[in-house]
């Protein structure tokens, strides 16, 4: 177990370090000159001399590896630059606008369990009926819904039609901003976990221990509820932890839409502003995140089942 | 064969495919008017007999956009899986069946792509590249060809070990021999069932950047752009929006009830645990 996890832990050695190279490639990605586009103003082009300035000041001088290693190294003491339009502070940008996501994430993953956990159970239970069939149909409509289009809807119906929730924004993060962003992030979410739940639950209610407990003669709300449901959670609460890196995924438009202030939205924005060194920092830190989050699932996962101990590390 | 026609999920799934297929192909017969031609006269229309979803902000005719966006939907979907299908079988089947340091290499390399969330990737680096299909396309192959590599090599491992495999070593079959007549045929299934579904999410990935002004640029009927045209007339013409979403929403579950549908059939795991 121990050895497991040891090696888990060092194989994402190699994998932030790749990312470290692709996150900071994606200034050198871009076709034209960063400081020539950033310099460009309604007069015209910027004169040679305020362009090799910019230069120096940024590090843009230095020959492409030296620029890595610089940044590689202020990047492990938690420097990650500053913006090249606002000038501030990377990593301040970038913790306000999680916390925002976090936020959000959060309230989605709420939405998420409450509404996937109970249809999951209701479809197993009602196994090859209408009920069945509708909410695995659900189930499939929440994976392929466009989320930009679902937010669309959302808008028009409850902020345009109904004017009970606000369009779009932040408005101090309360909680009649966030429903309609928390719906539309938590929406595939739920479909997955739906679809797990039932899997899962379908699968516990054919083992053996439910052939015993019913032929002892308990209850069927006793043998579903104590015994099957118990079990065919397992999987499914170790799956929520996976379901934050969909949540990551989908942030990135539903934020934008919503002009909920989150990870998401700065890096659109700050790739339509070219703004290297944000998109180079928010990059690497949403994959830090990730990566941790995916440990922190494998261990427990490793933890819950160990089946999985004996398989290889792949 | 007949037991696939019987399965519901995939006679649904392939229907509305074999459907879209048809719209694309006949495109210029289908539409009622030129998808790119620009008529003041008849701005913001809403549906009529002339115009059965209604015309934009330009004057031109959703509906005819809808029907040539499905061509541009289909390429990116069936483009962006061949080129992760190729990389990925050729990347999987090296790091499986002859393992070593080119394994070793090959799956850091994945855990690299996958250490950053996907929409994450592939908005970066669209947006990095600039706007158009092609940088498009190769975004989401950076995206997806990594699932593809895992999966080859897993199937890999596993076939490898068959005694039907060391057999035909036994009887002087070369590598190339074994791989194509022994091991492809083996992992076909899941590589079929994943790829499907694939190709349903690279769909609605592509509409989600290009509705996000990363894809592919106007005037192309494209269903992503169309939606992001229609965000600023929202109030006075929802139909802008309404059915380029609806196309999306179609023609990926098209995709995900076709995939699944694969699935329970190929995949004899899903046919005794997960009865319908």
């Amino acid at each position: 177990m121990l050895g497991y996890i040891f090696k888990r832990v060092l194989l994402i050695i190699p994998a932030l370090l790749f990312v470290s190279m692709v996150s900071f490639s994606m200034a050198y990605l871009a076709p034209g000159d960063p400081a020539e586009i950033l310099l460009m103003s309604p007069e015209g082009s910027p004169s040679p001399e305020a362009i090799d300035a910019f230069r120096v000041r940024m590090g843009l001088d230095q020959p492409i590896h030296i620029q890595y290693l610089r940044w590689l190294e202020k990047v492990l003491h938690g420097d990650l630059g500053y913006s090249f339009i606002s000038e501030r502070p990377v990593a301040d940008a970038i913790t306000n606008s999680f916390k925002a996501t976090l936020k959000l994430s959060l309230v989605s993953m709420i939405v998420s369990i409450v509404v996937s956990i109970p249809l999951g159970i209701l479809a197993a239970i009602k196994h090859n009926t209408m009920i069945d069939d509708l909410c695995r149909l659900g189930a499939l409509i929440g994976v392929s819904i466009p989320n930009f289009w679902q937010a669309f809807l959302l808008i028009l119906l409850f902020s345009v039609h109904l004017d009970w929730l606000p369009v779009a924004g932040y408005g101090g993060g309360d909680i009649e901003h966030m429903i309609l962003p928390a719906i539309t992030l938590g929406t595939s979410s739920a479909a997955v976990t739906t679809r797990l739940m039932r899997s899962s639950l379908l699968e516990a209610l054919s083992q053996d221990y439910i052939i015993t407990a019913r032929a002892k003669g308990l209850p069927e709300r006793i043998v579903i509820g104590k015994h099957a449901i118990k079990n065919a959670l397992i999987p499914v609460v170790t799956m929520l932890g996976l379901n934050l890196g969909f949540l990551l995924n989908g942030a990135v438009v539903t934020e934008w839409v919503f002009g909920w202030p989150g990870i998401g939205d700065l890096v659109v924005d700050s790739i339509y502003q070219r703004d290297f060194t944000m998109i180079q920092g928010s990059i690497l830190f949403i994959a830090v995140i990730f990566v941790t989050l995916n440990l922190l699932v494998d261990i427990s996962y490793t933890y819950l089942n160990p089946r999985i101990r004996y398989e290889s590390v792949d | 064969m007949r037991a696939w026609i019987k399965n519901r999920n995939i006679f649904i799934g392939l229907s509305i495919t074999v459907a879209l297929i048809f719209i694309a192909a006949f495109a210029p017969q289908v539409a009622p008017h030129d998808p790119t031609e620009i008529n003041p006269m008849v701005r913001l229309q809403p549906p009529s007999k002339e115009y059965p979803f209604g015309t934009d902000h330009m004057g031109r005719c959703i509906l005819s956009r809808i029907v040539f966006g499905s061509r541009i939907s289909l390429l990116v979907g069936v483009v962006v899986i061949s080129g992760s299908l190729l990389i990925g079988i050729v990347l999987g089947t090296i790091s499986g069946y002859f393992g070593g340091l080119a394994d070793d290499l090959i799956m850091r390399l994945v855990d690299g792509f996958l250490a950053i969330p996907s929409m994450f990737l592939a908005l970066a680096l669209a947006g990095t590249l600039g706007p158009g299909m092609f940088n498009l396309m190769m975004a989401l192959i950076a995206v997806e060809w990594t699932s593809y590599a895992r999966v080859v090599r897993g199937s890999i491992l596993t076939v490898k070990e068959q005694e039907f495999v060391e057999a035909a070593r036994g009887l002087g079959a070369s590598d190339l021999y074994i791989l194509v007549h022994h091991i492809m045929p083996n992992i076909l299934s899941p590589i079929i069932v994943i790829a499907t579904l694939g190709i349903g999410y690279a769909i609605l990935a592509a509409a989600g950047l290009s509705f996000l002004g990363f894809g592919v640029q106007p005037p192309t009927p494209e269903w992503g752009s169309m939606l992001d045209d229609g965000r600023l007339f929202m109030r006075k013409a929802p139909y802008i929006m309404i059915f380029p979403g609806l196309a999306i929403m179609i023609t990926v579950l098209a995709f995900n009830f076709l995939g699944d549908g694969l699935r329970d059939e190929l995949d004899p795991r899903f046919r005794k645990e997960i009865p319908h």
